[in-house]
């Protein structure tokens, strides 16, 4: 007989693990976000089927939707293309790691064996537990018996707001340019136009097509620098013969 | 079903957590596997709630998840501003402390 909750951890539950691996195994940083955002998504369905149906949409609230989306934001300011490098500075590093790593997994489910060998399960559907619903419950609790904690926690965050704030600010040590200024200096450049708009003459007009120049090539300035490199590699310019011979057709 | 399986879930996510901590050096993955590694203690903590039958396990993991938030808030912020300095967000690269 198979509950609907056996189902589900069967299910979810190698779904995060391999996400998680995932996570860890991905060459870029925004592949390994959205890995975890999945994997966290996972935790959240876990809270539900635990009787926790508060702290599954605090889960999706907070972390996938606030801080996996702070993570993204950070990583466009960091520069998404930025990938880790795959040369080990320590010799052996990869592999203690992993061995550490695998042999705190063993200790870890061989005690957890030990310790919880037939654990006779109260479980939340008790009313004295759970009170009337869960949020009624956790209400009870946070304003009662935790209520210093909860307050401490309020400092804690304005604290935290504070310091972002700080460590997120940069003086300016160059006066302002003025729109005067930026007009003059385009004049001066070599592009007084505006540069293209991705897609113009292409098959889409998605951000991320370049626009067609008129021999058929894309043009890089028409899409963000990250995208153009990709393009560069991908399609490298066709040789000046090529061109040529185009032409004389 | 009994709970305990959830244990060995949380214990194996904080495993492969701890591996990306020590495996990966762009300093914004380490934060992630950091991250991996307070949810899955989350989870443990909820399931301990639903074995003692108290919602106490279900607090903590709340508290946890606020802490996590502004743990999150400032890392992120001195992520950024090491990276505006050092223009990497390598691990190896902040080094100023080491000497």
């Amino acid at each position: 007989m198979t509950s609907p909750e056996q189902v589900l951890f069967w299910v979810l539950g190698p779904l995060s693990v391999l996400s998680a691996l995932g996570m860890v195994l991905a060459r870029k940083a925004v592949h390994s976000a959205l890995f975890l955002a999945f994997d966290m998504l996972c935790l959240a369905a876990f809270y539900a089927a635990e009787q926790a149906p508060f702290l599954a949409f605090v889960q999706v609230v907070v972390y996938t939707g606030a801080v996996m989306m702070l993570f993204l934001f950070v990583l466009m300011l960091v520069g998404v293309d930025a990938s880790d490098s795959l040369i080990e500075t320590l010799r052996g590093h990869r592999f203690a790691a992993l061995s550490a790593g695998l042999g705190f997994a063993i200790v870890l489910c061989s005690a957890l064996g030990g310790a919880l060998g037939d654990q006779a399960v109260v479980g939340l559907e008790t009313p004295q537990a759970n009170g009337s619903d869960n949020v009624y419950g956790v209400a009870k609790l946070i304003f009662t018996r935790y209520l210093f904690a909860f307050e401490v926690t309020g400092a804690l965050l304005i604290t935290a707001a504070l310091a972002a704030m700080v460590l997120a600010h940069r003086e300016r040590t160059t006066p302002k340019v003025t729109q005067r200024e930026m007009a003059l200096a385009r004049f001066r450049g070599n592009r007084p136009s505006p540069l293209p708009g991705p897609g113009v003459f292409a098959r889409h007009n998605a951000v991320d097509t370049p626009a067609l120049l008129p021999d058929g090539s894309p043009a890089p300035g028409s899409v963000p620098t990250s995208i153009a490199e990709d393009m560069r590699r991908d399609h490298p310019p066709l040789p000046a013969s090529v061109m040529v011979e185009e032409g004389e057709l | 079903m009994s709970p305990t399986a959830y244990l060995y879930l949380a214990a194996i996510l904080f495993s492969i957590g701890s591996v990306g901590v020590l495996v990966r050096r762009n300093a914004i993955v380490v934060f992630m596997c950091v991250e991996l590694m307070l949810n899955s203690v989350n989870l443990t903590l909820v399931t301990f709630s639903r074995i003692n039958g108290t919602l106490d396990g279900q607090i903590y993991a709340f508290f946890v998840m606020v802490v996590a938030a502004a743990e999150v808030v400032v890392g992120l912020a001195i992520l950024m501003t090491v990276y505006r300095t050092r223009r990497s967000a390598s691990v190896d690269d902040a080094n100023l402390l080491k000497y």
